[in-house]
């Protein structure tokens, strides 16, 4: 039996929640609502966060400009996702949405600029 | 630029330029927003992570994309705006706004209206008195996040920081996406002082160890930091001698609380609430001085921008009935903090200013569950809210009816926690 301890962060109150893996499925205990379950299920089976960061940038008046993942992409690869961001440099000018690397390592996300450069 | 306009906007963050947007649709022709970073946009521009915006742009935006849509707006309006430019002093006999800017020297502007947005700023070394050596590598957590997101550079390689408020929490995963060692985050209070949200996702996520009741009690290091003594403290949070050790670091980061910038306001003669640091305001964000408002941070801490903008729009309508000489200045109510609550903003209220309500932000004291925030004239309840858990980080709304104001007899509202 595998046991997985999360809080669950769908509302201030943040229950602390275990969830047990067993034979007959997945059990959720410690939610004092049924939203828990659900972000417990999600987390253990496919994490997925938005990834923001900077680029490095020529052009313009900082070295560097912030971007983000257009949609969450799966936790474990958040830091392949990093070391291709260290090694891109984009030139001004930019504007929010546009893209910066297409298809990201494959993962059908685009990384997109959050800030204009004018 | 001219020398006169009917309203200058101190600061160009998102409460000013809600501020100015509301003042002008508002039928305000003449603004003028006095920026001192070569940007509008203040603190968001280094926001660069996500969850901003969720109540007012209803999705979930970056800091920086919240302030370019701000700044779109700013332009739409077709608003003026003077960049790094420092305002030194207001003069509230002449209302004229003294400034000093690389472009244009020193500049005097005259206003009708003035709005203070400076936004606030972080608690220092200084402030919390750590005892130790002064090495380099000791920063607050938004000066090391301006390093990192706009100026691109790394503060340090193996990091402790002190404070789980939202930015020392955004920053540790920051930190660690970067490729830095963040070897703990100590929080003097029995509880995380940042939202579940960033606690789950900045620190368990990459197994950055979160000590509460602990406290950093010595920082060594003769040029650089060479690390920091720890240790746990009683429940009056003094530190237990026994319990000290020795953490292994070359970056301090503090993250131990906000502290609205009010040298301008002050010098104007702008009366300050002991509680929120900032100015007494009415309900349509005017101070006691005449003519001068104040909005956003500069006003008190919040934690969410869009409280903010909000706020500062009701502030900029403020300004535009002000400048068409709509707006009272008697006070008819005034609000005060009863059992549980910290601070209310605004802190008072005239009637007839209103168009149906008003809306109150506060703070309560400490962590409850279960309760409910009241709102009462005498013993009689005009409004009430009950929510699941109140937390002393987080903002606690309430709306007054005019009609409900109207009706009670008296004029004191006490807000409490029950
Ligand atoms: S389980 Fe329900 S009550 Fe508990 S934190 Fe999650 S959403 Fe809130």
């Amino acid at each position: 039996m595998d046991t997985k301890k999360l809080i669950c962060i769908c509302c201030p109150i943040g229950c602390e929640l275990q969830v047990n893996k067993t034979e007959n499925g997945v059990e959720v205990t410690g939610n004092k609502c049924p939203r828990g379950k659900k972000y417990a299920l999600s987390e253990i089976e496919a994490p997925k966060r938005y990834v923001t960061s900077t680029v490095k940038i020529e052009g313009w008046m900082y070295p560097v400009i912030s971007v983000k993942t257009k949609e969450p992409i799966p936790k474990e690869n958040i830091f392949e996702v990093m070391n291709v961001l260290s090694d891109v440099t984009i030139k001004a000018p930019v504007h929010v949405g546009e893209i910066v690397v297409k298809n990201i390592l494959n993962l059908g996300v685009d990384i997109i600029a959050t800030r204009n450069t004018d | 630029m001219k020398s006169s306009y009917e309203c200058v906007v101190i600061g160009g963050g998102p409460a000013g330029m809600a501020a100015a947007v509301a003042a002008k649709r508002n039928g305000i022709k003449d603004i003028l927003i006095i920026e001192r970073e070569k940007v509008l946009g203040g603190i968001l521009n280094q926001c660069i992570h996500n969850g901003f915006g969720v109540h007012h742009f209803k999705e979930e935006l970056t800091g920086p994309e919240y302030s370019s849509r701000m700044i779109d707006l700013v332009r739409a309006e077709n608003i003026e705006s003077l960049l790094d430019c420092m305002v030194l002093s207001v003069d509230t006999k002449d209302r004229t706004v003294h400034a000093i800017s690389p472009e244009h020297g020193y500049l005097q502007i005259k206003a009708k209206a003035i709005v203070l947005a400076m936004g606030c700023r972080e608690r220092t070394r200084g402030a919390i008195r750590i005892y130790g050596s002064r090495p380099s590598g000791v920063f607050t957590a938004g000066t090391a996040q301006r390093l990192m997101n706009i100026d691109g550079y790394m503060p340090g390689k193996k990091v402790v920081i002190l404070g789980s408020g939202d930015i020392g929490l955004v920053m540790a995963r920051r930190l660690t996406l970067e490729g830095a060692k963040v070897e703990m985050v100590v929080e003097l209070m029995p509880y995380s002082n940042g939202l579940p949200r960033n606690t789950v996702e900045c620190l368990y996520d990459y197994n950055i160890p979160l000590l509460l009741s602990h406290t950093v009690v010595q920082i060594h290091g003769k040029e650089r930091v060479t690390g920091v003594t720890i240790a746990k403290v009683d429940e009056n949070g003094r530190p237990i001698k026994e319990t000290e050790r020795f953490v292994d670091c070359d970056t301090l980061l503090l993250s131990v609380g906000l502290i609205p910038e009010n040298e301008i306001s002050r010098g104007a003669g702008v009366q300050l609430d002991p509680m929120t640091q900032g100015a007494i305001v009415g309900e349509s964000y005017q101070t006691n001085v005449e003519g001068i408002f104040s909005c956003g941070n500069v006003l008190h801490v919040h934690d969410v921008v869009d409280f903010v903008t909000e706020e500062s729009s009701v502030c900029g309508e403020g300004v535009a009935r002000y400048i068409a000489k709509n707006l009272q200045n008697e006070i008819t109510h005034k609000l005060t903090p009863g059992e549980g609550i910290r601070s209310i903003v605004p802190q008072t209220i005239n009637l007839n200013n209103l168009n149906e309500k008003v809306k109150l932000y506060m703070r309560v004291k400490e962590i409850s569950e279960k309760r409910a925030v009241v709102a009462s004239i005498g013993d009689q309840i005009i409004a009430k809210k009950r929510d699941i858990k109140f937390l002393p980080a987080q903002t606690v709304t309430l709306e007054l009816k005019k009609k409900d104001l109207l009706t009670a007899a008296g004029n004191e509202v006490v807000i409490s926690v029950q």
